[in-house]
């Protein structure tokens, strides 16, 4: 449902990604994976037409975002659920209005139908209980999922997930990560998740695509994953500090840059 | 904050301002400048015209006939043209004579008029020929420090 | 490009250069709020929140200030008409400087730091948390849902404001003239009323405010959704609102006074 192809883009002269080309098939959760600043997120931007592709193609459902204009752009979102890293939730707003927000504004759905659909959005992340809190009253992992119950309230087709692992308790982990996967079976859809967190998006994804300086390095499922032998994937399944990707960013020799040759 | 909240306070807040709005159209200032529609034009001739202004009222018997709308100096004769504008409502003999005067000591100057006994009445264009000038307003601060000096000249008349 | 004359040029030129790019930015975002407008006014209740956070919430600093600004001025003139003979003249002074220069530009500037700094920060945190973003991906336009409410509001506030501020100013100006300086009340007002103009100085002023209104706003909206998405971004953009709108003020009102009170 989503595909690149050959797909570049840079920030003026400063090129984020290169020559990237992928696909997600419905039905897929897929993961994509690199370490921080290798473009992941700039990716999630390119498929919402947030960002536009200096060269290629980015296919959503078939049609190429790139050349759409920002009516198209609009129409094109409604097929899209994003899930912010930090959950992006509307801080004047309550738990409950968050949710509402997206049937209110797009839907033009009665207020008792905005009720029930809330309601059943909330319980499937299991906050029906806090619909009246507001945003500042929830923790992050309770936030993540309000802002998640916001993603799905119109069943969108593609979800989207910005690092949904960062920064949660190993409970909220696998709960979050059940619910990716049961959304995505239950949506029918394609769901792509950017993270970098290794072991929980390897047991709930179909496919995982390797992102470094925004190149593809490798892929493969997660099986081919645990046993391959590339060393970036190693590298970053293991967590090993030096490898192809090196601790040190490049810099003058150490000894050098603490006088300590002497001429 | 509930809505209905936010409507009764944005209600009575641009309630207020239309208030306000209205006390300074009604209790602080005054429509007084005419439509140009239902205003004739007349010009006079005066050899010094002291401090008045463009706008400056006319006025007849006290009560304000019309605006001064422009003042330019005749290159021929060296006197001060001054252009009036009078309400349509008011019409006034051609052998009126107009006088610059002062409202109160060192109030705004304004025309004044006194009508004559002409049967024949000012059209649009025409020009007032009997005018008497400005009092020139050094005479009158001399006139000012004069009284003052006489009452026993305090520290303010003599800077 | 190394020589010291060019790099002196270069630091002359560059901010030229960067006014004129946020200028045309502005410009252009102006252009996005105005098409965004109709939709911000057909669900007025989104600007009517938006009025309630500008006018609302800065009623009370404007009529404290213009209470006190019109009784400084009764004061201060006072003191000076009465060597003139000519404190019945009071009441013009104070409405006057009020209506034509004070009430439009001390409320802009109360404004601009009481609601306008608020707007920035808003949409700047909006912006910082990814709300806006999220918007976005959500197929709802933030120009249109957060941006052109809070510009709209802002511009409907600002003349009521002014007018507020005014009126409380001649209040002020009749409290200490006519209550405390014993001034004759009939005389404050009747000379009041035939100095002061309806349409030259009342609907002037109001044109002012008006202007000032569409200005500040539109700075404020702007550096937010300009700003940063930092901490330090945000802050920085709302000191930009408060700075550029007192100075954007202060010279309009310069070029709108030179065209309406020209005294010619």
């Amino acid at each position: 449902m989503v595909v690149f192809d050959d797909v570049s883009f840079a920030y003026g002269e400063q090129p984020v990604l290169r020559d990237l080309s992928l696909r997600i098939d419905r039905g897929q959760v897929v993961a994509i994976m690199g370490g921080s600043g290798s473009g992941k997120t700039t990716l999630l931007k390119l498929i919402g037409g947030q960002l536009r592709a200096g060269s290629g193609r980015v296919l959503v459902d078939g049609d190429d975002v790139t050349v759409m204009n920002e009516a198209q752009l609009y129409g094109m979102r409604r097929k899209l659920g994003m899930l912010f890293q930090f959950g992006a939730l509307f801080t004047d707003l309550s738990v409950y209005d968050n949710v509402a927000f997206p049937l209110r504004e797009r839907g033009r759905l009665p207020e008792s139908v905005v009720r029930d659909l809330v309601l059943m959005k909330l319980q499937a992340v299991g906050l029906r209980g806090a619909a009246q809190l507001m945003p500042a009253e929830l923790s992050g992992g309770m936030a993540r999922r309000v802002a998640l119950a916001r993603a799905i309230a119109l069943d969108p087709a593609i979800m989207l997930y910005d690092e949904p692992f960062t920064g949660l308790d190993p409970i909220s982990l696998g709960v979050t990560g059940q619910l990716i996967r049961e959304l995505n079976d239950a949506l029918g859809g394609a769901s792509i998740v950017v993270t970098h967190d290794v072991a929980e998006s390897l047991a709930i994804v179909d496919y995982v695509y390797f992102l470094a300086d925004g190149a593809m390095v490798a892929q493969g499922t997660p099986d081919e994953v645990r046993n391959s032998t590339h060393p970036f994937v190693r590298q970053f399944i293991n967590g090993e500090p030096d490898g192809p990707v090196p601790f040190h960013r490049e810099a003058e020799p150490y000894a050098a840059a603490l006088n300590l040759e002497r001429p | 904050m509930k809505r209905t909240m936010i409507d009764f306070w944005v209600g009575l807040f641009i309630a207020l301002g239309i208030v306000a709005l209205l006390f300074l159209a009604l209790k602080v200032s005054s429509q007084s400048s005419l439509p140009a529609s239902s205003s004739y034009t007349v010009t006079a001739n005066f050899e010094n015209i002291g401090g008045l202004k463009v706008r400056a009222p006319v006025k007849s018997a006290g009560v304000v006939v019309g605006r001064v709308a422009g003042i330019s100096l005749d290159p021929q004769r060296y006197v001060a043209s001054v252009t009036m504008k009078l309400d349509d409502r008011y019409r006034f003999s051609r052998d009126t004579s107009a006088e610059i005067l002062t409202s109160g000591l060192l109030g705004e100057q304004y025309i004044g008029l006194e009508p004559g006994a002409d049967d024949k009445m000012l059209k649009d264009g025409d020009r007032i020929t009997i005018t008497s000038s400005a009092i020139v307003l050094e005479q009158l601060i001399s006139r000012f420090l004069f009284s003052k000096a006489e009452e026993g000249g305090t520290a303010h008349t003599e800077k | 490009m190394t020589n010291p004359v060019s790099r002196a040029l270069q630091r002359l030129g560059a901010p030229v250069t960067n006014t004129l790019i946020k200028l045309g930015f502005a410009c252009r975002f102006l252009w996005s709020v105005l098409k965004a407008s109709p939709f911000a006014l057909h669900r007025f209740s989104l600007t009517m929140r938006e009025i309630w956070f500008a006018g609302v919430l800065s009623v009370l600093i404007i009529v404290v200030s213009g209470l006190f600004v019109g009784m400084v001025l009764a004061l201060q003139g006072y003191e000076t008409l009465v060597r003139f003979g000519a404190s019945s003249s009071l009441g013009v002074l104070v409405a006057l400087s009020l209506v034509r220069e004070l009430g439009p530009v001390i409320g802009a500037l109360l404004f601009a730091s009481r609601a306008g700094s608020a707007i920035t920060a808003e949409i700047g945190l909006m912006k910082a948390t990814e709300q806006l973003s999220a918007m976005e991906m959500m197929a709802v336009n933030p120009i249109a849902r957060v941006v052109a409410p809070k510009f709209w509001g802002g511009v409907i506030s600002m003349p009521l404001l002014a007018a507020l501020f005014s009126a409380m100013g001649i209040f002020g100006g009749y409290l200490v003239g006519v209550q405390l300086l014993g001034l004759d009340a009939g005389s404050f007002w009747s000379q009041m009323q035939s100095a002061v103009d309806f349409r030259l100085d009342v609907i002037n002023g109001v044109i002012k405010s008006v202007c000032f209104g569409i200005a500040v706003s539109l700075i404020a909206v702007f550096e937010g959704y300009d700003a940063p998405p930092t901490a330090e971004g945000v802050s920085g953009a709302t000191t930009r609102t408060v700075v550029t709108s007192a100075l954007v003020i202060l010279g309009l009102d310069v070029l709108l006074t030179a065209f309406m009170f020209r005294g010619i």
